[in-house]
């Protein structure tokens, strides 16, 4: 992105970062107390923790090749 | 914003107020993970407006976003523009009730339209430089013409803006709990702070970011719902066993799984459409309309940084249009198998008129039995379902078609993921919300106060008057949701606006940019008489109900049919008048359309690059892959 020190893709990798993170360390915890939430189906695919790893590195990717100081590089 | 077709889903979402009697417990809660994930998302949006702000100071920079977006940019904004949350449940509650037939608005409903605005129409429109559509139509039809459309444009997106604030509202109370007053506040005024703040460029911004959310909260939902249904096979035998219980109406189950097959007779699919219809009504009128002329999606590709990338980013977002299906279809055809009821059985989904009026009290029981016995006679609910729902208590209630998409991801996502998924319904409606109040500061302050009422002001002023409309148009939004909360029958009229305006447009747009013998008289009367005709019928049908048989040329034509029909009759009226009207008035020199007009514009040649980076090897591609899914859908 021309003209801005941060790119919109460092927004989108931090977000993701975080949020795959969350999803991620709650999927480990989940699955180690096995506190699965009643209603929802499909417990026993762990999605919280694949789905948060996947969103987390895709936002660790993010961040790193769009950090504002490598930006334009 | 509804998206492609606005009117199409109007009979679904238009008696969404009706919910308001609803009183049964929401259908999830949130945790606190859940809610830390919406409020750092709230943090984030607002965030990228504060820090934008330092570059938005002039008009190009404000309007325009200095016209600096990449192809990717511009191309994701200008998709992301168009996926409202309201658009993403009214599907997938169409996908639903109509099996695979909704994925039309998506493909021939965009695919074609787009990759026409990209390879034909972009050229004309970034070469003379204009601001917005009514720009185009101040430089090839003078300013009676602009005006007419800066005015109705402005007008239908405040009050769009404000309907589907309301709208989203309802659906956060019915999925969530939340009061009405307090979704509307907490996301309006979101919006207003990071459009207001950081012009085009934070709305873009943000909109790509929406995007990536939208896709990450909800690309779930189908990946697990198509693991429990056993796959394509499985999704299809079992949609095929329960249509044998469920329709009734004479279309067979197999009907749900082709997109062509049965478009031969109205009463052969469960649309209630003739493929004529979805040809020209739908895949040429509404959709080129849509995606060719309307503002809210074209000034995304306006802020591309030179031609080539003003020509990629249609073409780029063409690829994502055509993947949407997954996100917002198929959930919707997975929930006729999947959604169950607490003792296992399977929950069948109905209006959103039958859920109000089979509407519970307090302590479980159905509040008007004979009201609620009458509605439900209406629907393919089984016997002992009905019995069911009047018997009242735990787990009885209705929940309607748009609510397919919710109650499938409360199904999958638990802490956490469900988080995300509300997320991408919050930033689904936003970045429609964002669409709407950028397009119309724009339009405000270039159409219709630059033009109309203060011609002599400084760059300063008019980024001042742009940041202000910003304001003042959430504020009259916020208005306009409150007036149909307590007018519900004003939703319909409203919705019906962008379906009466964008056939005329498209006809004073095409005719404009590709005949230089249309003149300056024929634009303005073909735009003006257009629209009127358009609403004509569009009352006619209102006041008469039975008039849909005309409009649509067959009695077992349904609601969805009148809209894409309805478009292509105000479409081929405004043409003739356009025509007509030409014929009989004294031609602009060519020398005057350079740069407006095919025919009568020297195109700037644009440097060579190599074959993979070239608009036509990718719009090949997309239409490879169009026909390619047609054929394997047909």
């Amino acid at each position: 992105m021309h003209g801005s020190k941060i790119p919109i893709w460092f927004f989108i990798g931090v977000l993701l970062l975080i949020y795959g993170g969350m999803t991620f360390c709650y999927g480990i915890y989940e699955w180690q107390t096995g506190s699965y939430p009643p209603l929802v189906q499909l417990t026993q695919l762990h999605a919280p923790v694949w789905w948060g790893g996947v969103l987390g590195l895709l936002g660790l990717f993010y961040v790193v090749k769009f950090r504002p100081g490598r930006a334009g590089k | 914003m509804f998206g492609t077709i606005p009117a199409a889903i109007a009979g679904s979402l238009g008696t969404l107020p009706a919910l308001l009697a609803f009183s049964a417990e929401p259908l999830a809660h949130l945790r606190a993970l859940d809610i830390a994930i919406i409020a750092i998302y709230f943090g984030m949006v607002i965030w990228i407006g504060v820090y934008l702000k330092g570059q938005s100071n002039t008009s190009e920079e404000f309007f325009m976003a200095g016209r600096e977006m990449t192809a990717w940019i511009a191309g994701l904004s200008f998709v992301s523009a168009n996926l409202g949350s309201l658009e993403l449940m009214g599907w997938a509650g169409s996908a639903y009730q109509y099996g695979i037939l909704a994925t039309h608005w998506y493909w021939i409903g965009a695919i074609p339209a787009m990759v026409f605005l990209g390879l034909v129409m972009m050229p004309f429109y970034y070469v003379c430089k204009t601001h917005s559509v009514p720009g185009y139509l101040d430089l090839r039809y003078g300013r009676a013409a602009s005006s007419v459309a800066a005015i109705s444009f402005a007008i239908e997106m405040i009050l769009m803006s404000g309907v589907n604030m309301f709208a989203m509202a309802v659906v956060m109370k019915v999925v969530l709990g939340w009061d009405i007053s307090f979704s509307i506040i907490v996301s309006s005024v979101a919006v207003a702070l990071y459009v207001g703040l950081g012009g085009l460029r934070s709305a873009i911004f943000n909109e790509v970011l929406q995007f990536v959310l939208i896709w990450g909260g909800a690309l779930l939902v189908p990946i697990l719902g198509m693991i429990q249904a056993g796959g394509v096979t499985g999704l299809k035998k079992q949609i095929m066993h329960n249509m044998q219980t469920m329709t009734g109406s004479g279309v067979s189950g197999d009907s749900y799984f082709h997109m062509w097959r049965d478009l031969g007779h109205f009463s052969a699919n469960p649309m209630g459409v003739h493929w004529t219809g979805i040809v020209f009504g739908l895949g040429f009128v509404i959709s080129f309309g849509y995606w060719t002329t309307d503002f809210l999606v074209v000034q995304r590709v306006l802020a591309a940084h030179n031609l080539r990338a003003a020509r990629l980013a249609p073409i780029i977002a063409s690829f994502f249009k055509m993947a949407t299906p997954f996100i917002v279809i198929l959930p919707g055809l997975l929930g006729l198998v999947l959604l169950q009821n607490a003792d296992g059985s399977r929950r069948q989904l109905v209006g959103e008129d039958v859920v109000a009026s089979c509407s519970m009290t307090g302590d479980g029981a159905v509040a008007d039995v004979a009201g609620c016995k009458v509605a439900m006679a209406k629907t393919s609910l089984t016997p002992d379902a009905q019995q069911k729902v009047l018997a009242g208590g735990p787990d009885a209630e209705l929940h309607s078609y748009n609510q397919a998409l919710p109650l499938m991801m409360v199904r999958y996502l638990g802490p956490g993921l469900l988080g995300l998924g509300i997320t991408a319904l919050i930033a689904g409606f936003m970045s429609g919300m964002a669409g709407n109040v950028s397009a119309f500061s724009t339009v405000w302050t270039y159409d219709i106060y630059k033009a109309l009422i203060n011609k002599r002001g400084s760059d300063s002023h008019y980024v001042l008057v742009g940041r202000l409309s910003i304001m003042i148009g959430v504020a009259v939004s916020i208005g306009a949701a409150y007036l149909v909360m307590h007018a519900h029958g004003i939703m319909d009229y409203v919705q019906a606006l962008f379906s009466i305006f964008i056939a005329p447009l498209l006809a004073a747009i095409l005719f404009g940019m590709f005949w230089t013998r249309a003149t300056k008289l024929a634009g303005f009367i073909g735009l003006l008489t257009g629209i009127i005709f358009s609403a004509s019928l569009f009352m006619w049908v209102k006041l008469v109900p039975s008039a849909l048989a005309n409009v649509a040329l067959s009695p077992d034509a349904k609601p969805m049919a009148e809209n894409v029909f309805r478009a292509l009759w105000a479409f081929i009226f405004s043409a003739v008048v356009i025509v007509v009207t030409s014929l009989l008035t004294k031609a602009r020199p060519i020398a005057e359309l350079d740069g407006l007009v095919y025919g009568a514009t020297k195109l700037p040649k644009e440097d060579p690059v190599p074959w993979y980076k070239s608009e036509y090897t990718w719009a090949l591609l997309v239409i490879v892959l169009f026909a390619g899914l047609n054929i394997l859908f047909w």
